[in-house]
């Protein structure tokens, strides 16, 4: 049956034999609200052209996936986020995380350190080691990595405006231990564009942090060149509320900017874009999340290569991690988060991705406890191991609805990019506030779905337990955490040479106001045990601070 | 009180947390209920939150607090609105607060928590009712 008899013959299906069968909704949408047909066929997909649209694995245009081998040649990346209390604490669940099969690290930190303030600053007190670990210096670093040598796994720090110090942080660490810094592998979010939009941890405005970013490229690509440099970031724009298809369009504009500022720094877009590497959500619509990231490889690749002449095979590939859905989770009935985490994860390992984040049933309510946290990490052993999934290469290509979703993910994408070219560009855009706009648009809609009994969340506003009482044990950070962290803080700026320590600022002040590389200045402030909130205190003295106009 | 009178609420986001699509739910909810909503933004100080608070003579401030610090913030607000006279400002909050230290706040002088799942209209009609 050729498409076009298909198409007659569906409209008489639905006319007469569909048509009288009764439907349960009045109308069957996506998490993100789009409509999805009863039904799809060959006339769904008849402008597929299988070279021109999917290819082969490791093949132009990647859309059935980056590597020739996948899975069968290496599974994802379990790479589970992780970090609360003091170093020493988060040290300990490091090790526990990678006795029980974990595979590469990664690194939450506390409010204070993700936005460049040390733990004794006025505005760090009560938030220390809460949301994550407390790092003020290069010490912390090191009791973090304490008997985990950094020459043999790879670490994602979740850090954005002070990345460079973090990630300077780290590589003294190593070097401490004994290691080059072109032995260390990892990757920094460094991701500022998606600060400003959805994840509001910023602290300088918007240029200077770009060019903190070219100069963390321009470094890692000659001295730390198994470093991916930035985690371009759709996750917090879908936590914000997005759709899929914003999240998409979304996070791949914000990876054009960044291609671009490289660009227009001097750089060689082959020498940095390979370290680029792009970090999704898993929400718990299957097929949209399985459409979205193959949209996305196709994407990105076209762009590469056709917009920035990219001549690398290594800089067309959208290498991704992804982490299940936090805003997917519910309060209530806390365990059935179990199951929804599986879906998720379910969805990122059929849409390909290369690392994987499953969250734990309890971080609606707290940060994970070490039994939740190994719940979770079974949840992609056995999607791994015992699931046949991983089998075959991108399983779910050809199936009519997949690949009709995927153009439609792909069209939707286009379009805002033809949006946000009209508004000026990205820097632009957010300015005007159109992502922000857009973001509580897709929220609010959401929320009155579910306020209007549309759209079903279990436990929520169906099947509730009328006594919900929590029987699950959950993590508590001892408030001790906070006056241990200042403490040992203290000491170190007590400790240190103070003239080693001063001459560093001065440099990295110098650097700042000027053009030359900052990532060796700040360097040299961390091995004089410089503080994060003083490094980024001489930024802001040079580069100001970010001052939002809130829209809602 | 009188259910013609526009209540006036201030939504604040305290301390460092950048989490705010809760917030703005919740503030575009009060608006489209027909309150005057004073959508103060994130990375408030409680000094900061106060005084708009009395300069806004709002009857009702929202905090959203998903980083923890929540046991810090919440008293301080409440404490600081006491000693400017306007102990008659309800506070109200909402984020990741643990059951337990609900009672506690609540003794500290929190009016009312929401937390996750709560629909917008319990937090609209809790506060026609004030």
């Amino acid at each position: 049956m050729d498409p076009e008899e298909f198409d007659r013959e569906k409209e008489r299906w639905l006319r007469d034999t569909y048509g009288p069968a009764s439907e349960r909704e009045d109308q069957f949408v996506t998490v993100s609200s789009e409509q999805v047909e009863p039904l799809y066929g060959p006339g769904d997909v008849a402008g597929l052209e299988y070279g021109r649209d999917l290819g082969f694995p490791g093949e132009f245009p990647y859309t059935r996936g980056i590597r020739s081998n996948m899975y069968r040649g290496r599974l994802w990346t379990m790479r589970q986020f992780a970090g609360f209390g003091t170093a020493r604490e988060t040290n300990a669940r490091y090790k526990f995380l990678l006795e029980h099969g974990q595979t590469g690290l990664s690194v939450a930190f506390d409010m204070p350190t993700i936005m460049g303030l040390d733990s004794d600053d006025p505005m760090s007190e009560g938030e220390v080691g809460r949301c994550g670990v407390a790092i003020d210096s290069v010490l912390d670093m090191q009791a973090l990595f304490d008997g985990i040598p950094l020459a043999r796994i790879t670490t994602s720090m979740t850090t954005n405006a002070p990345a460079s110090i973090l990630l300077a942080f780290y590589l003294v660490t190593g070097e401490r231990q004994g290691a080059s810094f072109d032995e260390m592998g990892g990757t920094i979010q460094n991701d500022i564009l998606k600060e400003y939009i959805a994840q509001k941890s910023w602290i300088f405005p918007p240029r200077p942090s770009l060019r903190i970013i070219t100069d963390i490229m321009e470094f890692c690509g000659a001295e730390v060149p198994r470093w991916n440099t930035i985690s371009i970031s759709g996750y917090h724009i879908r936590e914000a509320g997005s759709t899929a298809a914003q999240e998409l369009a979304f996070t791949l504009a914000d990876g054009i900017a960044y291609v671009q500022a490289g660009v227009e720094a001097g750089l060689d877009v082959d020498d940095f874009a390979p370290r680029l590497s792009f970090f999704f959500n898993a929400h718990i619509d299957f097929f949209e999340e399985v459409a979205k990231y193959r949209a996305a490889r196709r994407i990105w690749a076209r762009v590469m290569k056709e917009r920035f002449g990219a001549s690398k095979e290594e800089s067309l590939l959208l290498r991704f991690h992804t982490q299940t859905a936090g805003c997917s989770l519910t309060a209530q009935q806390p365990e059935t988060n179990i199951v929804r985490t599986a879906y998720e994860g379910l969805s990122a390992v059929m849409g390909g991705t290369q690392s994987l984040h499953t969250n734990s049933m309890d971080e609606v309510l707290a940060l994970p406890s070490e039994k939740a946290a190994e719940i979770a990490l079974r949840t992609q052993q056995i999607i791994a191991h015992e699931t046949g999934v991983p089998n075959t290469i991108d399983p779910l290509a050809g199936s009519y609805f997949v690949e009709a979703m995927t153009d439609r993910m792909e069209r939707e994408c286009l379009a805002y990019f033809d949006e946000i070219e009209a508004e000026g560009g990205v820097l632009e855009a957010i300015e005007k506030g159109y992502f922000q706009r857009r973001i509580a648009d897709a929220a609010y809609r959401y929320q009155m779905e579910i306020e209007r009994g549309e759209r079903v969340i279990v436990g929520v506003n169906r099947f509730e337990h009328a006594d919900e009482t929590i029987d699950i044990e959950l993590l508590k950070i001892d408030p001790s955490v906070e006056a241990e962290q200042v403490s040992s803080l203290r000491k170190v700026r007590a400790e240190r040479s103070k003239a080693q320590a001063e001459d560093s600022m001065v440099e990295l002040k110098r650097r700042a106001e000027g053009t030359d590389n900052l990532m060796p200045a700040i360097i040299d402030c961390v091995r004089a045990h410089v503080t994060l909130g003083e490094i980024v205190g001489v930024m802001k003295e040079v580069f100001g601070e970010y001052k939002e106009r809130p829209i809602y | 009180m009188s259910d013609k009178k526009t209540h006036r609420v201030l939504v604040a986001k305290p301390g460092l947390d950048g989490h705010d699509r809760g917030a703005k739910v919740v503030a575009r909810a009060l608006r489209d209920a027909g309150m005057e909503v004073i959508y103060l933004g994130l990375h408030q100080t409680p000094e900061q939150i106060v005084q708009a608070a009395v300069d806004e003579d709002v009857d009702v401030v929202g905090l959203s607090i998903l980083s923890g610090a929540h046991m810090t913030v919440f008293p301080r607000v409440v404490e600081m609105l006491e000693e400017r006279g306007a102990g008659d400002i309800k506070v109200v909050g909402g984020g990741i607060i643990p059951e337990e230290d609900i009672e506690a706040l609540e003794a500290a002088g929190v009016a009312r928590l929401f937390t996750p799942g709560t629909p917008t209209t319990e937090i609209v009609d809790y506060i026609r009712s004030l």
